[in-house]
């Protein structure tokens, strides 16, 4: 199980109250639980990646344990302790602007 | 109240009746997002609903003509990108097109709805290779990309159609009440695209006007290109700017490249435009074909929006803003000017708006008009006020003071 944390307005836009547990097969990878992501709240397709090149969005950033995994390939192995549910994956949006 | 039989209503109970059956909706757009007002004819006492979805960007929404109780909404945000929302019930809930509330949120096959967020160029028409770019700000060409959706247009007619003005430039239309959207690529392909560029707040096209009389026949106007007519459904389009100046241009006068800021037109008279241009307050009498300045006795030309009284087609209405880089009223007084005369010969419209200490802007897409007999004029703030005029601009009224900064302003007349 992986645990998802979006933040506010994407929370508001999927109607969630707090984080996603999300079932992904291993090897979790960014683009796997994107996928799932996506899958269960397909209001939030476009609103992480491009609808059509499937890319992060400029001002998205991909936080988990204390590391920035952004600029990771997005077919890259999760760390094992956001895997198996110890940490969660955090997606974020820029620090820009308010 | 009932109404009266035909041919004994009274000039006196047809306005009476009024005030008792009509109500005016006003649609708010902020930067916080969006807010429903409404009010009865009087548009004395106003109900204020909102925020609707709280944070985001709202930058249009409108109710279709032909169904009013179904608004459809530009929620957008540079980080998150598009999203269109819809409601069937006059604003009090909303759901995205694509993926409705309480349905499924896949197909039968498993694969995700929600298209109705998605906005993908053309690449096969005459939109797609090689014309794949535009001008860019420093003059070197640049491809398109899709940021988000400034305006939406609902058809006159069909509730289930809406055109959508994009950023960068191109025209969408759904015709399946939002669930998808598919570009109309004539706009983007018919030759003049690589000339377009970017004015200040991006490239968007803002402005979409459908002809009443006409249902072939629509107008667009982009930031900085300028406007362009349809009259075959938007099928095929064509640049409408003769007559227009700028001094930001090298040519004297190019086929395209200004930054049209607004068009609107009185719906009893279609061939005859009104423009806030960057500088300068222009008009057509032919559809757009020929443009004349009719700035006059402005204290500025430079503006944002621009109107049209709803039952006199040469009255019309400008916010002019002190520029190039200001943009607040002159002297911190908010004055609405107003034509009777089509422009040229302009009047001060003071009562009930700040005079002094006042430095707002007011943005292009935030200025609308109703249908009511006493014609009432509202528009929005970046200082968070809504004023509503319900004699014509005569006198002015904030409906709303402490809202975000106000983005777009629409009024449904209903009843």
């Amino acid at each position: 199980m992986i645990r998802v944390i979006l933040p506010f307005h994407l929370r508001t836009l999927a109607r969630l109250d707090g984080d996603v547990d999300l079932e992904v097969a291993t090897p979790a990878t960014q683009r796997s639980v994107l996928d799932a992501l996506e899958a269960r709240f397909p209001m939030l397709r476009g609103t992480i990646r491009d609808h059509g090149t499937l890319k992060r969005r400029p001002f998205i950033r991909f936080f988990a344990c204390q590391k920035d995994l952004s600029l990771d390939p997005p077919d890259t192995p999760l760390p094992e302790a956001v895997a198996n549910g110890a940490e969660p994956f955090h997606v974020v949006g820029a620090i820009a602007g308010g | 109240m009932p109404r009266a039989p035909a041919g004994t209503m009274t000039l006196a109970v047809v306005i009476q009746e009024e005030l008792y059956m009509s109500q005016v909706r006003v649609l708010v757009g902020t930067k916080k997002g969006a807010f429903v007002l409404t009010s009865d004819a009087k548009r004395q006492k106003w109900d204020v609903a909102g925020p609707h979805f709280a944070g985001w960007e709202i930058y249009h929404a409108k109710g279709s003509p032909a169904d009013p109780n179904r608004i459809f909404v530009s929620q957008t945000s540079g980080w998150f990108g598009q999203i269109i929302q819809r409601s069937d019930d006059g604003g009090k809930t909303w759901h995205q097109p694509g993926t409705p509330a309480g349905q499924p949120t896949t197909t039968p096959d498993g694969m995700p709805m929600g298209e109705s967020n998605k906005f993908a160029y053309d690449t096969d028409g005459p939109a797609g290779k090689p014309l794949t770019t535009h001008q860019w700000y420093d003059g070197t060409q640049h491809p398109w990309e899709f940021k988000r959706v400034w305006h939406l247009e609902p058809s006159l007619h069909d509730p289930d159609t809406v055109y959508a003005g994009v950023e960068d430039a191109a025209i969408f239309r759904t015709t399946d009440g939002g669930k998808s959207w598919h570009e109309l690529p004539g706009l983007r392909g018919h030759g003049t695209g690589p000339k377009w560029q970017p004015g200040a707040g991006g490239m968007g096209l803002h402005t979409i006007v459908l002809d009443p009389k006409n249902t072939n026949r629509i107008f667009g106007a982009i930031s900085a290109a300028g406007v362009f007519r349809s009259d075959d459904g938007g099928q095929t389009w064509a640049p409408k700017n003769r007559g227009l100046a700028s001094k930001y241009l090298p040519e004297q006068a190019p086929e395209v490249g200004f930054c049209v800021h607004r068009i609107a037109l009185n719906a009893a008279r279609p061939n005859t435009l009104f423009m806030q241009l960057h500088w300068h307050v222009c008009r057509s009498d032919d559809a757009g074909d020929t443009w004349k300045k009719v700035s006059g006795n402005l204290p500025t030309d430079f503006g944002f929006p621009i109107d049209v009284h709803a039952h006199e087609p040469e009255t019309v209405f400008v916010v002019p803003i002190k520029s190039d880089s200001e943009h607040y009223p002159l002297d911190g007084q908010l004055r609405v000017y107003r034509s009777k005369t089509g422009g040229n010969e302009w009047e001060a419209l003071t009562n009930g708006l700040p005079q002094k200490d006042c430095y707002v802007n007011v943005l292009r897409e935030a200025m609308a008009v109703d249908q009511l007999d006493k014609c009432g004029i509202y528009f929005g703030t970046t200082g968070g006020q809504v004023y509503c005029s319900p004699d014509g601009g005569d006198s002015w009224a904030p409906i709303v003071r402490d809202l975000p900064p106000v983005y777009s302003v629409e009024v449904q007349t209903l009843g």
